[in-house]
């Protein structure tokens, strides 16, 4: 199975996604944003980092890459698409996922092992975890603060399309303690958490059993290469 | 007889500096000394151009030159063995250091400082540091892979203090963040003594195969000069203005910002396109721009080579158009890099850097002729001989003076102190110790850094040392860890800058990495001040000695003078960082134990040593006497073993004893995991002589604790044995009872020492 990961300039975590991808078993293949051609890949993750510099919001000018054009396309034609933190931005910038991202609300950058609670087991990047498990992978940003007219938020809530709900702590004021978002069809998910970061033994967060030995993030990976066997 | 003829664009061209040879120029006010100017006029025969004067003043510069500190450096070069070579690729004097770590790969690694522009703009002050370091790895053919940053702040509660913590802080995340490199580690101290002079030392390391190593230096004539990256702009620019507005009018801008402006996505780019052009093979040559920017760059890639170079200054991307020649010489404007490219090779390189986006042009070429020719349109404005600019500079022995206070200074003993008289006096100074903001949680900084970008962060804050993965195939890694203890330093700056060493070497060893090679950040007052320049002396020989007995070289390093306010120099800090390698990095060791029930083991003798130390200055503010003692054959045994019982799987968790003494290390073993244990002092009091005050908080040096699992116990004690370090059993892990349970003293819940040891920060900033 083929997995894209999109490189635009300022992107730091496309390695880690690829890695993770490899490790998961499935076969990572580099985008480049300036180039519409996906390479006939089988899934995408539009991985973290600050692209462009973010010095605009935060994934506006990602959205209009062409390549991610070509993601567009392809998620409302159902393509498996996983967008972590910058990933994340990018993917509400283009309108695939609701709401807005923002400055946190203490104003600082913040990385920590989080505790998340997997709301919904039946997207492409989440089928591998029970309901309700909790799992603990990195977070790393500085606008990561979901916000979305309440409206929107009932909608999100009524039609179960909050994946990852933060627990214990509330790192960057989202409302609804919401960590990641799936679109109406269940093949988009958004987060800011990084599961490319908690996919091998060594190199994770912290576990009561050894230290850096979590791996919760490989099942993202696992359940997309599910999904794509499945379909 | 020539004519006097007028330069059509105003600027002041060689031909000038011939003609009207008595021209008064600014050379005071760009900080060169009579004698300096002089002896510039006898290199060029002439009087210099203001450009040529612009270059010399910034390069012959403290900062640049070295000039108070080269005779003394000399040593890290000369007080080595073969033996110590074995592993060095590259030496002092090029960007960075590189060492061989095995299986075809080297790291470079280098510590730099950025104090003085941190302290008038912490935030740009800070980012630019790191951006600064980080091109200088990049520029040795490395892709950088962590970053670590040395911070000495003022006294916590100064309401200074808060502005500059917050914008160091925020830089340092800003940059290092958006430039996706770890942050894996570093130290934060709160001292007066740095209220005006706060330190920001940063650290980054890259990784290379050995045939990618670059270095700067133009060696074929022919080659391209092209400079690359962001545009050049007037930031940076401090004398250069006095230049501008004394002696070219008020055309353009006058009041230059000399703090530069960071953008670390143009540096991210900027790292992508360069490793893609070292994969290409079309750079011969690469230098960073940072202090000194055009200036350097031209001078030392020429001077280095052994070549000279023609450059046509119209050429340089400007971000302001209104920039005269000398400031465009001078601009510290950041982002920038300069390579020597092979003209066959230009095809590829513009395909490169225009995939990245990023901007370019050529500025000259690289001659055959011992010469630097610098033309604005037609005209010259520099002609030099590129080595009187990079490298000859002036060399001073600059007058040392035993300080005055000295003696009385290490007579003031804290023998005279109080010392607690019951246990629960104890446990309340530990706790005290434990939440004041030099040993309390510096998760409110740490939190701030990513150390989780790259996937090859195998240990970082809180751990002792920083340790990264190079290889993905077969796990090699390297470990570094930094240390300086100001206050040791200033009680006797020859012991307590091999007791950085020490310190440093065994933060290395506790992760089970073996140290390899040395890098160091001098923080110092200023060198006209006889009394800094002994402790600059005795430092620097503190130093060079202890690396020679550890027998593990100094690969370059860097030299920060002149930070004092009024007489008031800061602590003698040298900032000392080591290097370890270790061959498989799942064999780590953390820094706190998560097994129950594990034997806790104490290595190494403990002496009456409280002068200096964190129970002194912090609780009793007193500070004098004699530093603890620096024993480098035990370092090196405690490091061996730690090393040999890491290989065979024997440890769980070590932890070094420093600031604090043995009552903080075990309070700080025993948070890192949520983790309690139970202690007993008395065997250890019955056998070095001491009584609890000393048991408790003494900082001798030499010691570890570490925790073996009891099936590991008699492997681990005959190993200590056999290798002579001496090894007492202190206590057990404790998973059931959260606490701290020191027998004697005082059961600590681990909630409350968390409690108080949490939230120091963040509710002080």
């Amino acid at each position: 199975m083929r997995i894209g990961v999109i490189t635009y300039p300022g992107t730091l975590d496309d390695r880690d996604a690829e890695r993770a991808i490899r490790l998961a078993g499935g076969t990572p293949v580099p985008l480049w944003h300036a180039d519409d051609d996906l390479k006939k890949v089988d899934a995408v993750v539009l991985p973290g980092g600050f692209s462009y510099g973010d010095y605009l919001r935060c994934g506006a000018i990602a959205a209009k890459a062409p390549a991610t054009k070509e993601v567009i396309k392809k998620a409302q034609q159902g393509l498996p698409v996983l967008g972590i933190c910058n990933g994340f931005q990018v993917l509400v910038e283009s309108h695939l996922l609701p709401g807005g991202l923002i400055r946190n609300e203490h104003q600082h950058f913040i990385c920590r092992d989080q505790k998340l609670k997997v709301e919904n087991n039946q997207t492409a990047w989440t089928n591998l975890f029970e309901k309700d498990e909790e799992i603990t992978i990195p977070l790393k940003n500085g606008e990561g603060g979901y916000i979305a007219t309440q409206d929107t938020l009932k909608m999100l809530e009524e039609e179960n399309r909050v994946v990852f709900r933060y627990l214990e702590i509330n790192p960057n004021g989202s409302m609804n303690d919401i960590a990641g978002l799936t679109n109406e069809r269940g093949n988009v998910v958004g987060l800011m958490p990084h599961p490319e970061h908690a996919v091998e033994p060594g190199f994770g967060p912290d576990t009561p059993v050894a230290t850096r030995s979590g791996i919760d993030g490989l099942k993202f990976f696992q359940s997309a290469l599910k999904a794509l066997v499945n379909s | 007889m020539l004519k006097k003829k007028k330069s059509p664009s105003g600027v002041d061209t060689v031909e000038n500096a011939q003609q009207e040879p008595d021209k008064e120029q600014p050379w005071k006010e760009l900080g060169l000394k009579e004698d300096e100017y002089q002896s510039i006029r006898e290199i060029l025969g002439r009087r210099p151009t203001s450009s040529e004067l612009a270059m010399y003043s910034v390069m012959w510069s403290e900062h640049c030159s070295y000039k108070s500190s080269k005779i003394y450096l000399r040593q890290f070069g000369e007080k080595v063995t073969d033996e110590m070579k074995k592993h060095l690729m590259v030496g002092m004097g090029e960007n960075a250091g590189v060492v061989d770590i095995g299986e075809g790969l080297a790291v470079t690694f280098k510590v730099e400082s950025h104090n003085h522009p941190s302290y008038i703009e912490p935030f740009q002050g800070a980012a630019t540091g790191v951006g600064g370091i980080v091109r200088d790895i990049l520029s040795m053919g490395a892709r950088p892979v962590a970053v670590m940053d040395q911070l000495r702040f003022g006294a916590p509660q100064d309401p200074d203090t808060a502005r500059v913590v917050h914008g160091v802080v925020d830089g340092i995340s800003f940059y290092g963040n958006c430039l996706g490199l770890p942050n894996i580690g570093g130290e934060t101290v709160f001292d007066k003594v740095y209220q005006g002079n706060p330190l920001v030392n940063a650290l980054s390391i890259g990784s290379l195969k050995h045939e990618d190593l670059k270095l700067a230096k133009a060696t074929n004539a022919g080659d391209l000069v092209i400079l690359f990256g962001a545009r050049t702009g007037a930031d940076g620019i401090g004398g250069v203005s006095v230049l501008a507005s004394e002696t070219f009018g008020d055309e353009g801008p006058t009041k230059r910002p000399a703090v530069q402006v960071g953008d670390p996505f143009a540096e991210k780019v900027l790292i992508e396109c360069c490793l893609e052009l070292f994969q290409a093979g079309v750079v011969a040559g690469i230098q960073d721009l940072g202090g000194a920017g055009i200036s350097c760059a031209t001078s030392e890639l020429a001077s280095n080579g052994n070549m000279g170079m023609r450059v046509q200054l119209k050429s340089v991307l400007l971000r302001d158009e209104s920039l005269t020649p000398e400031e465009i010489l001078m601009s510290e404007s950041q982002e920038r890099m300069c390579a020597i490219v092979p003209k066959k090779h230009l095809k590829d390189f513009e395909k490169i850097v225009n995939k990245w986006e990023v901007e370019y042009s050529v500025l000259g070429e690289v001659i055959n002729e011992d010469r630097l020719y610098i033309d604005w349109g037609h005209e010259e404005i520099v002609n030099v001989p590129p080595r009187t600019v990079a490298h000859d500079g002036p060399v001073y022995d600059r007058p040392v003076e035993y300080p005055k206070y000295q003696d009385a200074l290490n007579a003031d003993s804290s023998s005279k102190l109080k010392r607690a008289e019951n246990s629960t006096e104890i446990a309340t100074q530990l706790m005290e110790l434990i939440s004041s903001p030099n040993h309390a949680d510096k998760s409110w900084i740490t939190a701030q850094y990513d150390k989780y970008v790259m996937g090859n962060t195998a240990l970082a804050m809180p751990d002792d040392g920083g340790m990264i993965r190079i290889s993905e195939e077969t796990g090699l890694g390297v470990a570094l860890a930094t240390d300086a203890n100001g206050k040791y330093c200033y009680l006797d700056p020859y012991e307590g800058a091999r007791q950085a060493l020490a310190e440093a070497y065994r933060n290395v060893a506790v992760t089970g990495a073996v140290p390899r090679a040395v890098t160091n950040c001098l923080n110092f007052g200023s060198p006209e001040n006889p009394e800094v320049m002994w402790q600059f002396k005795q430092a620097t020989a503190g130093l060079a000695d202890g690396c020679q007995e550890l027998g593990i070289p100094v690969t370059g390093g860097n030299v920060s003078f002149y930070n004092q306010t009024g007489d008031t120099a800061i602590y003698p800090t040298p900032v000392v960082g080591v290097l370890g390698v270790i061959d498989d990095v799942a064999r780590r060791i953390p820094s706190g134990w998560q097994d129950d029930g594990n034997n806790i083991y104490l290595l190494g003798t403990t002496y009456d040593e409280l002068d200096g130390s964190a129970w002194a200055k912090d609780l009793h503010d007193h500070l004098g006497g004699r530093p603890p003692k620096v024993d480098l054959k035990k370092e090196k045994e405690l490091a061996d073993l730690l090393h040999g019982a890491a290989m065979q799987g024997l440890i769980e968790a070590a932890h070094d004893i420093s600031e604090g003494g043995l009552g903080i290390a075990i309070l700080e073993a025993s948070l890192r995991f949520n983790v309690g244990a139970r202690l007993w002092l008395t065997e250890l009091m019955e056998r070095d002589n001491l009584d609890l005050t000393a048991a408790m908080f003494s900082e001798s040096q030499a010691r570890v604790i570490v925790s073996v699992g009891r099936e590991d116990d008699v492997k681990f004690q005959a190993l200590c044995e056999a290798r002579g370090v001496p090894v007492l059993r202190i206590g057990v892990t404790d998973k059931e009872n959260q606490a701290v349970d020191i027998q004697g003293v005082a059961k600590l819940e681990l909630e409350g020492i968390r409690g108080a040891w949490v939230g120091v920060l963040a509710g002080l900033y």
